[in-house]
């Protein structure tokens, strides 16, 4: 049935599938899946051809401060997010024999192609396909890590991971912490897995479980979002000495393409980005809801004549307080944005943060407004109307400013 | 199944496309699977099996109970007339002390955590020659990972009283900085990994380690072979982790020896409520001292041929313990039953026997040996428990390899709550008391 699902998803995820096909498709049907309402002005599909969060030309993707000089003066190329992500792991590869990658179906290049030709290239013994046992795959890296290897594991879907929670849990997390002066870890440990809603991924292949590993002390919790931040901070997990959890959210494997620096750089951990100055409003997120944030923004900026100030967490534990807590301090208002349920997600520890860091406090001039998934699971039809969008994000901007 | 299928399908899909004879090169992928009058077929996911009309289901009892591999009786005398022991005289001696520390250690504690002078404790009465016999057979570059009751697999490589009283009474000296509780042991000088609570994890770490070390070869040939053996309980072995972990191993041919010591119980239930099949796997007296090391040493060559496998040792005891101090096990066994098993099957006695009749060993040379394995050991104890505890600030630490900045705000809050509220903690037997919390 796991099978299936991943057929499924793979056909949808192709775009060419539908438009090549001879089947004729009634108009009708074809719409609940792809379009929006006939007259929608905000849950309208995301451009990622002309999104300002995507480097669209090589001198925008080689203008960030963050990347070394080298890579800056050197060239990029046009890359999806999970031809970045490979990209990442053939640098990874190639510049230490201690990386190995494996998982479920990673050997013919996995069922979404972030391990292509990985397998060909740096051989069967460092890149290889385990049996299917999520719980065996976490132990094995745990192994790998705690003698002086750097494996990359992938779980096929987030949705999956709890077969392995113990492994990471109970024993990735806390290696380090109970070896005590005998000084071994886990840190070459990084796990991938992709994330989030893909439109109809129903209850398994959709989910957001990052908020329960950020309750876990001893593990980084990353989620990227787009393909040049996906490679380098990816890069930075499998160089970072302690376990990282890197959550890839598979709607944008194929949909977001950006020029990407070719040179190996990493982008800093646990350092969130400003992706936009604003002064009225600030908005967090991370993952796939920043393009939707970006969309309400601009209807609201022009709409509403305010600037919004946009935050990207790169990195949801351990997490970057002080980019946040300054702009909230500019801003006095703030609302957090993800697709995981509202209780207990990132937004709450983002809320509860922002109000109990007494300066931040005495500035905020609203209630931190969480726009989250429903407290639910994510069902199949109703997606649309469970995850936040651009009409729920627009309307909370106006709610914060109206407060 | 799963990868299988999405494999298969683009290879053919790619088949197809190449080839202009489609319809042929389909036949002939098919006869491919089955000759004309064959009479197995060669499915992926069984090679070679024959064709049967007969219906029979597999039943465990249509097999004999695998025999249990011995060397020498219970009254030390040697029954296998091939065996010749390896070692020499001293080396056995050695050895036999190590069981007898183990054992007097496991009587000290046991009742110390009786008077409450420690929180926890188990011991690893009548499976002293399970962890001390594989040990001592094992290269001491092989890497370990442990369950939590063989500690003499510690003692065997060279672990003295006062290094487990470290860590038992969690003081300075201790190398887990107090965090674990007793029995908990870790050493990176002798090559084991820290013991963690929950049952079995340690084994898919185990194939992952013993692949890695392989790897480590691979790359290297400098680099000495190497094997990984981790022990388990049989009750361990129900957990799935254990499926992962011997699956994994023999899919990536790791040099790997799992070690079950399956004494009967796991807590208070019976191996009876445990499993129903014959036991883990091939076994072996876990009581015979020279069977486990024949064993163990036999599984090591094993385990290094051919580019690495896994293999497995069922090393059958009893639980003469309680399972823990938290533990009274007569609530569900009998103490004749007990009582029995000590008498009839002890490996150290056992050992003594076969050591007696050899002529090295005598009641003068026990009784020493005793007396002076108790000194050491009390005088340990004594010392660890006056000892200091570990700074307050190791709390905050190791949980990253650097404190975050969350962490360092926390242990600032921390130091103000202790500065103003000095009457409510006791910081005395800290380290540096409360100025370890200092940024």
């Amino acid at each position: 049935m796991k099978h299936r699902a991943v057929h499924q998803l793979k056909r949808a995820l192709a775009p060419a599938a539908i438009g090549t096909s001879t089947v004729r498709i009634p108009p009708s049907v074809r719409r609940s899946y792809s379009t929006h309402p006939p007259n929608a002005r905000l849950n309208l599909p995301v451009d990622y051809a002309t999104t300002p969060l995507l480097a669209h030309s090589s001198q925008a993707a080689l203008s960030s401060k963050e990347l070394p000089e080298d890579v800056r003066n050197g060239p990029t190329k046009k890359m999806n997010l999970f031809q970045a992500i490979n990209d990442a792991m053939g640098i990874a590869l190639a510049e230490d024999d201690s990386v190995v990658v494996f998982g479920e179906d990673v050997a013919f290049g996995g069922v979404f192609r972030c391990t292509m030709k990985l397998a060909d290239t740096h051989g069967a013994d460092r890149v290889f396909n385990t049996p299917l046992t999520e719980q065996g795959i976490m132990g094995f890296g745990i192994g790998l890590a705690a003698e002086g290897m750097r494996p990359i594991a992938e779980i096929q879907f987030a949705d999956y991971v709890y077969p392995a929670f113990d492994q990471l849990v109970n024993e990735a997390a806390k290696f380090r912490y109970r070896d005590g002066s005998c000084g071994r870890s886990v840190g070459g440990l990084t796990v991938r897995m992709p994330c989030g809603g893909v439109g109809h991924g129903g209850l398994y292949h959709s989910q957001s479980p990052e908020s329960l590993f950020t309750h876990i002390p001893g593990l980084r919790v990353i989620m990227p979002r787009s393909p040049a931040q996906a490679k380098g901070l990816l890069l930075a997990a499998i160089r970072s000495n302690d376990p990282c959890v890197f959550m890839e959210p598979k709607i944008l494997y194929r949909a977001a393409v950006e020029q990407v620096p070719t040179g190996a750089y990493e982008l800093p951990l646990s350092k969130a980005e400003v992706l936009k100055e604003g002064k009225d409003v600030t908005i967090i997120s991370y993952g796939q809801p920043l393009y939707l944030c970006q969309s309400a923004i601009k209807q609201a900026e022009k709409d509403l004549g305010i600037s919004v100030e946009l935050i990207d967490l790169r990195t949801v534990y351990p997490w970057d307080k002080q980019t946040v807590f300054e702009s909230v301090r500019k801003t006095g208002r703030v609302m957090v944005v993800h697709e995981a349920m509202v209780n207990a997600g990132i937004g709450a520890e983002v809320a509860a943060a922002i109000q109990e860091d007494p300066d931040t406090f005495l500035r905020l001039e609203a209630p931190v407004a969480r726009v989250a998934g429903w407290s639910i699971h994510n069902p199949l039809i109703f997606e649309k109307f469970h995850l936040p969008d651009v009409a729920r994000i627009y309307d909370n901007i106006k709610r914060v400013l109206d407060y | 199944m799963k990868s299988r299928a999405l494999r298969h399908v683009p290879l053919r899909r790619a088949a197809l496309a190449k080839s202009p004879a489609v319809p042929f090169a389909l036949r002939s992928a098919s006869s491919l699977s089955q000759r004309p009058n064959s009479d197995y077929v060669s499915f992926p996911g069984a090679l070679k099996s024959a064709f049967t009309t007969s219906l029979r289901f597999e039943a465990p009892e249509s097999y004999p109970a695998l025999p249990t591999y011995r060397v020498v009786d219970q009254h030390g005398v040697v029954v296998d007339q091939s065996f010749q022991p390896d070692i020499s005289d001293e080396e056995v001696v050695r050895l036999y002390r190590d069981m007898v520390f183990i054992s007097i250690m496991d009587l000290i504690m046991f009742d110390a955590q009786r008077q409450g002078r420690l929180s926890f404790y188990m011991v690893s009465a009548g499976e002293e020659a399970v962890s001390i016999g594989s040990s001592s057979v094992l290269d001491r570059e092989d890497v370990m990972f442990c369950q939590y009751r063989e500690q003499g697999v510690f003692k065997e490589r060279g672990w003295t009283a006062k290094e487990f009283m470290g860590q038992l009474f969690a003081n300075k000296r201790d190398p887990g900085r107090g965090r674990s509780m007793p029995v908990h042991y870790g050493s990176k000088e002798l090559n084991i990994h820290s013991i963690s609570s929950p049952l079995a994890t340690q084994l898919p770490q185990a194939s992952g380690a013993a692949y890695a070390l392989k790897m480590q070869r691979l790359q290297d040939p400098n680099v000495n072979p190497r094997v990984v053996a981790a022990y388990f309980g049989e009750g361990a072995a129900s957990e799935g982790d254990f499926h992962a972990a011997l699956n994994i191993a023999a899919t990536r041919s790791c040099p790997v020896i799992f070690i079950c010591r399956n004494n009967g119980y796991a807590i208070s239930t019976p191996t009876l409520d445990q499993y129903r099949g014959d036991g883990i796997a091939s076994r072996g007296i876990g009581y015979v001292f020279f069977a486990v090391r024949e064993a163990t040493k036999k599984a090591r060559e094993m385990a290094l041929q051919d580019g690495g496998k896994p293999v497995l040792i069922e090393a059958m005891t009893y639980r003469v313990s309680h399972h823990s101090t938290s533990d009274d096990s007569f609530a569900y066994r009998a103490r004749v039953e007990v009582e029995d098993w000590k008498r009839r099957d002890n490996p150290i006695t056992r050992l003594r026997k076969w050591m007696e009749a050899k002529g090295i060993w005598d009641e003068a040379k026990e009784k020493e040996a005793r007396d002076s394995l108790r000194k050491e050991i009390l005088k340990a104890f004594s010392e660890a428990e006056r000892e200091k505890k570990p700074p307050i600030r190791a709390m905050f630490e190791d949980v990253y390899e650097e404190l975050t900045d969350d962490l360092k705000a926390q242990m600032a809050e921390l130091k103000d709550m202790l500065d103003k509220y000095p009457e409510e903690y006791d910081v005395a037997e800290y380290e540096g008391g409360k100025d370890s919390l200092k940024p």
